[in-house]
């Protein structure tokens, strides 16, 4: 008896399996067509290079905020730092794209480093007000250090060098930039996925779970967080190195609360809980920030009544909702 | 040889004296019952050994080393693992990723961002194992925070066991069971101290399970300690009797 009530979920978990490989092969196909078909329907390629860009950061956060359980509200604090990152680097060191990208990474990801330790002392809100604490003291520091960091108008004076790879010169117009983008898109998605199959992404989840059960198994569940803090904002700053790259702009807000606050609710507005989420979240948002800016300056209320009724009735994001609907 | 020994612990919460005065020890292999009632400071002793918080007087040592002020993590490799009167399970797991998470936490995997083959397939081994001797292996694939309260109990006992512990302290491993989910949690207490020989201390209402299974029982009353001895000494001792079981036989007969 007890076996075919156990066979029906086997069932239905394979069907959704089926679905899910389905949904991916569709979702990349998608993305590497996007200079074909995206302008068809009133796009340009750069758009979907800030989506990318976005879905690269909140994929980053999603990691410690819907795997890992930790309310970190101060993300973008790792994207102004790769931005600026990036950009210092280009105009100090060395006109190099590839060097550029990885110094931003590298700058917000030692940065996340380094806040992590100090940022777990405290769990739930106190945790995120830390958090948020943080990137604004990024923050300030960019606006106050003018000299280096251009101030309150921001870092310019560098723009996306074209690549090199060894002779040869590829300049980056705005389609084979999207592709970098994608690449790396496709690269920190990979990443992802391995984590959350290893015995590492399962121990975030437990600790979003349950801390207590985990401490008295013997598990540091501090050093669980940091770990999972730093790997997030080495991806959260990758994307802001790429978006500097994409702009040929560092502003101070891309450090600011408000930015973070746009990463956190590109991931609950996708679904927290899936691989997908924080994709879908951030295509939602920059289409609509393209389209809502557009016809009105206010677009951001109707982002914030996006958010609210996305809250209100897709509790556990766009695509929990449509994950639900097709199980049942 | 004893395996766990108190000397003369106490614990205070500012003007509160929850425990005074404990002192016990428990031979390896032994199944010792704490009983009394609320507010006794049962559980204060379960966080005491388990290292939840120190005690304010007294020592506390474990195979021959003292504990006190040892950290949980310390002491769960040294082989103290505990439940909760509060069931702790990773609820909106399902029943085979909890044990999977215990099993390669266990394995000191937790950091490991990829696993090999052959680890993998250890991994499988060792849920599987914990999965049967718990006998929870039909649930396996079911969410455990939808499952009935036992069931919850039965995947913390199996989370617990992943450590291999040698004292394994349970609190109130049956309450709020059903007769059916009781059973299998008493055999289930029985058979991994008499055949894994691991030694089980727990906290229980339950008489008739206190009295089936126990080897040794140990009182408390009001945070100090009333009386230890077996079943039959406990259940004959004239201020046990007027203290706790004779209010408590009075419950059971109204």
């Amino acid at each position: 008896m007890s076996s075919s009530i156990e066979t029906k979920p086997q069932a239905a978990r394979h069907a959704s399996t089926n679905g899910r490989v389905a949904a991916s092969v569709i979702i990349w196909v998608a993305l590497l067509f996007v200079p074909f078909w995206l302008p068809m329907v009133g796009g340009y390629t750069d758009l979907a290079s800030r989506a990318l860009i976005y879905a690269i950061a909140a994929s980053g956060l999603n990691l410690v905020l819907g795997y890992t359980g930790g309310l970190s509200f101060g993300h973008a604090a790792y994207f102004g730092l790769g931005a600026y990152g990036a950009g210092l680097c280009l105009i100090y060191i060395a006109p190099s794209l590839p060097l550029a990208i990885l110094a931003g990474t590298v700058l917000g990801g030692i940065a996340g480093i380094l806040v992590g330790p100090m940022a777990m002392k405290r769990k739930g809100i106190y945790f995120a007000m830390i958090t948020i604490a943080f990137g604004q003291m990024f923050y300030f520091i960019a606006v106050r250090w003018n000299g280096l960091t251009g101030g309150e108008d921001g870092l310019t004076g560098f723009s996306r060098v074209p690549l090199h790879i060894g002779a040869q010169t590829i300049p980056l117009g705005a389609d084979r930039f999207y592709y970098v983008v994608l690449a790396l898109f496709a690269v920190v998605m990979a990443v992802i996925w391995q984590i959350l199959r290893s015995p590492l992404g399962h121990s975030f989840v437990a600790v979003r779970e349950n801390t207590t059960r985990l401490r008295f198994l013997g598990v540091a569940v501090d050093k669980q967080i940091w770990v999972a803090f730093a790997i997030s904002t080495f991806i959260t700053a990758l994307a802001g190195a790429l978006n500097a790259m994409l702009t040929g702009f560092a502003s101070p807000d891309d450090l600011g609360w408000q930015l973070s606050g746009s990463f956190v609710v590109i991931c609950v507005l996708g679904g927290m809980r899936s691989f997908w989420g924080p994709f879908l979240g951030a295509i939602i948002y920059i289409v609509a920030q393209d389209y809502l800016s557009s016809i009105t300056q206010n677009w951001m209320s109707f982002i914030g009544l996006i958010f609210v009724l996305a809250v209100l009735f897709f509790p556990q994001g766009l695509l929990g909702f449509i994950k639900a609907r097709t199980r049942s | 040889m004893n395996l766990l020994k108190l000397d003369n612990v106490g614990r205070r919460f500012g003007a509160l004296q929850a425990l005074k005065g404990i002192s016990l020890s428990v031979e390896k292999g032994e199944l010792r019952a704490i009983i009394g009632p609320n507010g006794a400071g049962k559980t204060t002793l379960f966080n005491l050994i388990s290292g939840f918080f120190p005690p304010t007087d007294g020592s506390i040592t474990f195979d021959g080393q003292p504990i006190v002020s040892v950290s949980p993590n310390a002491l769960v490799k040294r082989g103290i693992i505990r439940t909760f009167q509060i069931t702790q399970v990773f609820l909106s797991l399902s029943v085979y990723e909890n044990l999977r998470v215990a099993v390669e936490t266990a394995m000191g995997l937790q950091l490991s961002p990829w696993i090999s083959r052959a680890k993998r397939a250890e991994v499988e081994a060792k849920v599987e194992e914990l999965a049967q001797i718990t006998r929870i292996a039909p649930k396996m694939n079911r969410i455990v925070g939808e499952m009935s309260h036992g069931d919850q109990r039965v995947v913390e006992v199996g989370i617990a066991l992943s450590r291999h512990p040698k004292l394994l302290l349970l609190d109130e491993p049956t309450a709020g069971m059903g007769d059916e989910e009781t059973n299998h949690m008493t055999d289930l207490i029985r058979w991994l101290n008499k055949e894994q020989g691991i030694t089980i201390l727990f906290v229980e209402h339950d008489m008739a399970i206190v009295f089936g299974i126990a080897d040794k029982i140990t009182v408390l009353d009001n945070g100090t300690m009333l009386a230890e001895g077996t079943a039959a000494e406990i259940s004959e001792n004239p201020r046990v009797q007027s203290a706790y079981l004779g209010n408590a036989l009075e419950e059971n007969a109204a």
